[in-house]
């Protein structure tokens, strides 16, 4: 009844204000090389700028850094002499440089920002008698073909690995349930933990067999590159593909029926899955308890440690506190999970 | 001998007593019938003593072990075949004997040898590639039986192993019975048929979850002036207060 009830109204409530594709209060930064009164005047045009939240004084080598670790989407350079340049040549340009792993927020971004440059010019008409001329050079990062299967290529991965390994675990012990098999091999002097490792190993080896296709795949037809280590990445997908059979086997220990399971696995997994990973709504532009729910979501941080190893190429040292948090997740609901897997029928 | 032993056993379900207060014994070797109504805890019992479900109260000795310290020793000794057929469909009737003797730890030697011995005796040898789902009932619960018996446990606990089976399978399943209990199986079985309590050495017949009466056939016809166990029983389920659930 609740779910009947409940869902249409938590899922207008999410979709209708939470999940935009809108991009609000994004951070960017501002290398300003010139510092004279052209640039400042932009600059000031993009702080009051309801869009962007800026992060001034950064240097080059802190550039670099911030767009590695994900905490800026976009930067804005003003070259060196910008004032003078434009006084003189009546033209310059400044240098967008957009995060474009999410393809299409960095297009929103790169609009937002020249927009607002554009218009900035009126701004610096007492400056100069027109007609001058500010260019825009834009810089896409990690993405320079601006393609959507590198977006959508590590959702795709968690989504499945989340259906195949969650879904498929907790249906398949429910089932045993079900059928009355369960009793038997609860009579039998057979310990638990061998049955829930018989239970798991199937599972693993086949979401092993699709992360090889799926990373087959998006390198040789999709042409995604994997320009981190390939070692690494694999070890990182078998630690979510972990992670997310702890949980199939959390949810057939607190379900009855493999109907219940199946609408566990669909509407506390899946929809969140989607939702909260980050991959079709950013997350930065959720309200914030949204943004807190999204923290207990795996896939959230299996998307992120993709995105970052698979599309640009970094290496542990960038992504070991997702890892740490996958492990951390994994061995909680592992250990949950084997001590609810209840040895007696009740 | 005695090789199940029950004192004051009793399982609540908040204030609902399912089983109340039960007190028997059963010797090696016997068919001990389990009978009772609907609902008036036999199965609670059972799987009590299976260790599936964990006592209330009271004190049980199942194969010589205690109930609550040696669980595991006892789930070696006992076989059991529940109410709901407990066999895998999706699965052959070799490869469901296979997966019954690794659970039990049966080497694979053991597990050949049982297999053919089995399918020998239930005349099953042209059907051992089956799917299970393909037999007809009375052909799953005499399987079903068998692997219950596998790994030659000292007690096996049938819970309803007849119900819906015909009653030519039915005299059948009877008689693999008692070839189990001539060599030295206890069988614990409860059952709804009574022309099957007659079969019984002893029958112990539970209302709302006491035992009301226990003793061979013989006794509780003469004890009770009835012709038959059927009469039995009617006299003393009439008086339950539970309903039929």
């Amino acid at each position: 009844m609740f779910i009947l009830f409940g869902m249409p109204i938590v899922q207008i409530l999410i979709f209708g204000f939470a999940l935009t594709n809108e991009v609000k209060d994004s951070r960017i930064a501002i290398l300003d090389e010139s510092k004279d009164e052209a640039s400042e005047a932009i600059i000031h045009r993009l702080e009051s700028s309801l869009y962007f939240d800026i992060e001034k004084n950064i240097t080059q080598p802190q550039l670099v850094d911030a767009f590695r670790e994900g905490t800026i989407k976009l930067a804005v350079v003003f070259p060196q002499k910008f004032s003078e340049q434009l006084e003189h040549t009546n033209a310059a340009s400044i240098q967008l440089i957009a995060d474009a792993t999410d393809p299409n927020v960095a297009t929103t971004l790169v609009n937002y920002a020249s927009a607002i440059i554009y218009d900035s010019q009126n701004d610096l008409k007492g400056f100069k008698e027109l007609p001058f001329k500010i260019n825009t050079e834009m810089r896409m990062l990690y993405n320079p073909q601006m393609k959507g299967s590198y977006n959508f290529v590590p959702g795709v991965m968690a989504m499945v690995l989340m259906l195949v390994c969650a879904m498929m675990t907790s249906i398949s012990i429910v089932k045993e349930k079900e059928m009355g098999t369960m009793e038997i091999i609860l009579v039998s002097p057979i310990v638990p933990m061998r049955v829930i490792i018989a239970k798991m190993v199937p599972y693993f080896i086949l979401s092993a067999v699709n992360i090889a296709s799926i990373l087959l795949l998006s390198v040789f037809v999709l042409d995604v590159p994997i320009h981190g280590s390939l070692l690494f990445l694999i070890s990182e997908c078998l630690l979510f593909t972990l992670t997310v059979l702890a949980l199939g086997l959390f949810i057939s220990t607190i379900s009855g029926s493999q109907q219940v399971a199946m609408l566990i696995s669909l509407m506390g997994l899946f929809l969140p899955t989607i939702m909260f990973s980050g991959f079709m709504f950013p997350i930065e532009n959720m309200p914030v308890p949204l943004q807190v729910i999204s923290n207990v979501v795996p896939a959230k941080w299996f998307y992120y440690i993709v995105k970052n190893v698979m599309i640009k190429g970094l290496g542990f040292q960038f992504v070991w506190k997702e890892t740490l948090v996958l492990s951390g997740m994994m061995l909680f609901l592992m250990a949950v999970s084997i001590k609810k897997f209840k040895v007696r029928l009740e | 001998m005695n090789v199940i032993e029950v004192e004051n056993l009793s399982k609540h379900f908040g204030k609902f007593k399912a089983v109340d207060d039960i007190s028997f014994n059963v010797s090696r070797g016997e068919i001990f019938g389990f009978l009772g109504a609907n609902g008036a805890g036999k199965t609670t019992a059972m799987r009590m003593l299976c260790g599936l479900s964990l006592p209330t109260l009271g004190e049980a000795r199942v194969a010589g072990f205690d109930l609550y310290k040696d669980a595991e020793q006892i789930k070696r000794n006992i076989g059991y075949m529940s109410q709901r057929f407990s066999l895998y469909d999706d699965l052959s009737i070799r490869e469901n004997i296979r997966f019954y003797g690794g659970i039990y730890g049966l080497t694979n030697k053991q597990i050949k040898a049982k297999t053919e011995s089995m399918l020998h005796h239930l005349n099953l040898e042209e059907e051992a590639n089956k799917m299970v789902k393909s037999l007809p009932l009375g052909w799953k619960q005499k399987l079903a039986f068998s692997v219950s018996l596998l790994h030659d446990p000292q007690i096996v606990f049938l819970d309803e192993p007849t119900g819906g089976v015909d009653p030519i399978t039915r005299r059948e399943f009877w008689t693999m019975i008692y070839e189990a209990s001539d060599k030295g199986t206890t069988v614990f079985v409860t059952t709804h048929y009574m022309d099957e309590a007659e079969y019984c050495s002893r029958v112990s017949i539970m209302v709302d979850g006491k035992i009301d009466a226990l003793g061979t056939p013989l006794e509780l016809k003469e004890k009770f002036d009835s012709p038959n166990m059927g009469d039995v029983f009617l006299k003393l389920a009439r008086k339950a207060k539970r309903g039929d659930n």
